[in-house]
Parts: C-alpha cells; sequence; structure tokens
C-alpha cells in the first residue's frame, strides 16, 4: 500500500482472529492491531486529530509550544506530529516510566519535564496544569478532555472495527483517557444497538499502573459512564499473564496494558461460551512490548516479572 | 458451591488475618450472608440498608459487580469474589 506521507499512513490497521485463545469457534476473540500506527501506538490516533482541530480553530500555528500530560505513547505520537508540522513539543512524564519511552520521546525532539513517581498519571496531569497557567501561550491539547480524542476513534477506530466485524459484539479496550471507549463504544452502539462496550482499567492499590483509574478520584472529562456496558478491574499479575499468554499462544508482543484488555476480553468471552452465546469479541492492543523490554515483563517467570515491575508505569 | 473471596486488609480483622476464605450462595447476597454466620460482623460491612456499602467495590471474576446486578449478581461454582476498600469517594 503506497501513501504520500507517514501521516497518511495512520490507522487502517489489522483485525487479527485469535484461534488459540478463542473458546470455541462460535465465541471468538479479534485483535486490533493499533501498534502498526507511525509511532506505534493507538495514540497516533489521538495527537493527529487533537492537531488538526487544533489548527483548524487557529490554536496553533507554526513555532507554537504544545505541552501535554502523558505517560509515554500521546507524548511520543505529539512529538512525532509536532516535529513534520513545526511545533515544539513539552511533556509532563512521571518519573518511573520506561527508560525506552524517555529515549523515544527525545528521538522526536520533544522536552521532557517529570512528576513525581507517587503521584502516578494524576500527579503529571495535575503539574502540566500548572505549566500551562505559567504560559499561558503554551497549547495544551489535554487529552483528558479534547473531544478530538474521542472523535478519532468515533471517526476511524469503531468504522474500521465494524467493517472487519459486522456481527461484533462485544468492544473492549483500556480505560486511560477513556477517548478510545467512548469514540468507538459510541459509533459501535450506534451501527449496533445491541454491542457491550467493556472497560478493562488497573486495580486500585496497584503499584503499576498508568492506565487511569477512576477510583483515584480523577474523572477524565471525556468519560461518559453511560456508554459502557461493563467494566473490568484487572491486577497486575494478571495483566502480564495475558500478555504473557498472548505472546506464547498466539505470538503477537504486546505492551502490559494490551493485557489487562485481554483479561477483560477473556473474561466475556468465558461468560459467553457458559451462557451458550455467539461471540465476536474484539479488543485493542494499544501498542507492542518494544518499549517495554527493560522493564523485565518478558523475562524469567510470571513472579520475576511481578516483582521487577512493581512500582513501574505500564501504560 | 465453593466461591473463593479475597479479604481486604482493613476486614482481615474478621476473619481470622485470612486473605482468602470460601463462601457458598447463589447470589451475592447469599454469599455475603453465608459469610456473615461464619464472620461475624462482615456482613454489616459490606451491605447497608440492602445494597453494597458505597465505599466497598467488590468485583466478580474481576467484573464490578455494580454492572452485572449489584447484591443479586449470580454466582456459580470456582466463581472468584475480590472485595476491596474504595478510596477517594469510590462510586461515581
Amino acid at each position: 500500500m503506497r501513501y504520500d506521507s507517514l501521516l497518511d499512513s495512520l490507522g487502517g490497521t489489522p483485525l487479527v482472529g485469535l484461534p488459540s485463545l478463542s473458546p470455541s469457534p462460535r465465541v471468538r476473540l479479534w485483535a486490533k492491531l493499533e501498534d502498526r500506527n507511525p509511532t506505534g501506538s493507538i495514540k497516533d490516533r489521538t495527537a493527529f486529530f487533537m492537531i488538526e482541530q487544533a489548527e483548524k480553530d487557529g490554536l496553533l500555528s507554526p513555532g507554537c509550544t504544545i505541552l501535554e500530560p502523558t505517560s509515554g505513547n500521546t507524548g511520543i505520537s505529539l512529538a512525532m506530529v509536532a516535529k513534520l508540522r513545526g511545533y515544539r513539543m513539552v511533556c509532563v512524564m512521571p518519573e518511573n516510566t520506561s527508560a525506552e519511552r524517555r529515549q523515544l520521546l527525545a528521538m522526536w525532539g520533544a522536552e521532557v519535564h517529570y512528576s513525581e513517581a507517587a503521584g502516578g498519571s494524576n500527579e503529571a496531569v495535575r503539574v502540566a496544569k500548572e505549566m500551562a497557567k505559567e504560559n499561558p501561550d503554551w497549547v495544551m491539547l489535554y487529552q483528558y478532555g479534547n473531544p478530538a480524542n474521542a472523535r478519532a476513534h468515533y471517526e476511524t477506530t469503531g468504522p474500521e472495527i465494524l467493517a472487519d466485524l459486522p456481527g461484533i459484539t462485544h468492544f473492549v479496550a483500556g480505560l486511560g483517557t477513556t477517548g478510545t471507549l467512548m469514540g468507538a463504544g459510541r459509533y459501535l452502539r450506534e451501527q449496533r444497538p445491541d454491542v457491550r462496550i467493556v472497560a478493562a482499567e488497573p486495580r486500585y492499590g496497584e503499584l503499576v499502573y498508568g492506565l487511569r483509574n477512576l477510583d483515584e478520584g480523577f474523572v477524565p472529562e471525556l468519560y461518559d459512564e453511560s456508554v459502557l456496558t461493563t467494566r473490568f478491574s484487572v491486577p497486575a499479575e494478571a495483566a502480564l499473564r495475558r500478555t504473557r499468554e498472548l505472546l506464547d499462544r498466539e505470538g503477537i508482543f504486546a505492551g502490559i496494558s494490551t493485557g489487562g484488555a485481554l483479561h477483560a476480553a477473556m473474561g466475556v468471552a468465558a461468560k459467553a461460551e457458559k451462557a451458550g452465546e455467539r461471540a465476536d469479541i474484539a479488543f485493542v492492543i494499544a501498542d507492542a512490548g518494544w518499549k517495554y523490554l527493560s522493564t523485565g515483563a518478558y523475562e524469567g517467570t510470571l513472579e520475576e516479572a511481578e516483582d521487577r515491575l512493581d512500582g513501574q508505569l505500564w501504560a | 458451591m465453593a466461591i473463593e473471596v479475597r479479604i481486604p486488609t482493613i476486614l482481615r480483622n474478621l476473619t481470622d488475618d485470612a486473605k482468602v476464605v470460601e463462601g457458598s450462595g447463589a447470589t451475592l447476597e447469599e454469599l455475603f450472608t453465608d459469610l456473615d454466620g461464619r464472620y461475624p460482623g462482615i456482613g454489616e460491612r459490606l451491605v447497608e440498608d440492602g445494597k453494597l456499602r458505597r465505599f466497598i467495590n467488590v468485583y466478580l471474576n474481576d467484573e464490578d459487580v455494580r454492572f452485572v446486578g449489584g447484591l443479586k449478581a449470580e454466582l456459580s461454582d470456582g466463581d472468584s469474589v475480590t472485595v476491596l476498600p474504595a478510596v477517594a469517594g469510590g462510586s461515581r
């Protein structure tokens, strides 16, 4: 397939079946490979749509500075788009994110400010909001509240999935900014009123988080609970175990938050199987595992990996 | 019918420090009644006025029970129930 530029190749990612992890031919799991985007994550869609909208609204002109709280992927995506469009990029991220992310951000020319590890993503959001006040000419696109984030998934991710899987019964994704679930969820619900929209969030109290947990007291402005059919709370151990299973059984090398989404997808698959219902369950592979190699998540036993991951952000 | 129940630290004084206990019941409500029979006092820490307490989160096989019927959520053999305290207000 040929495209005029890297940005033109955004989206159009494959949806692949998981014959080994699916419980039966009637209950099937499908993975949307979002790591096949320009910088390797689903956040490329968010970044591109938010910057395009800001340009249309006249908020951004060449030379402007973009500021964003991000634990990694959104920053990397924004940095790439910013570089190509002539903007300066400043990210605020928790100090306990993986080394690869910091290197990638620097590679695409972003400046990184660190927030305290203990506060997780919530603290990064707070620090970024403060910096925005001090620098009124900077533009904070703010993925947690920017409608263009959800719209990216309403206009691209959702329609792509429906075109590939017209008989979809469940859509499962991680709950972070909530953009993926709100955007793709709304689109799919409009087209298939009975579709079930399933959120996977990391369990509160786990030291590893990054996908935002709503119980921590921060509710992204984009979040509308009525879009969701149900929510799974995924322990770090389960996310890690599922990430390993995806690699062992299907050959897919995904990031650790994807293990969380798979855990929820397997949960709804088991329920459908037990109830004797047909199900076509699509879930999102948010990124590949490359950025997490240094965390030790893929080496040794599950217990060893869990210990190594303790205190690190994985989404 | 055995259901595995994970007890949060703050309630372990009622379960002789056990992290995981077994219980039975066809619904979450029955399970909690069963647990209260053996661990007196645990019921009122989980349920108030016939509803799940606001500052408690309960997960059935990691699914938030508020989305699957709350106390009426149906249980089957081998299910796993996790009780966790909610922080910062818990439910929205």
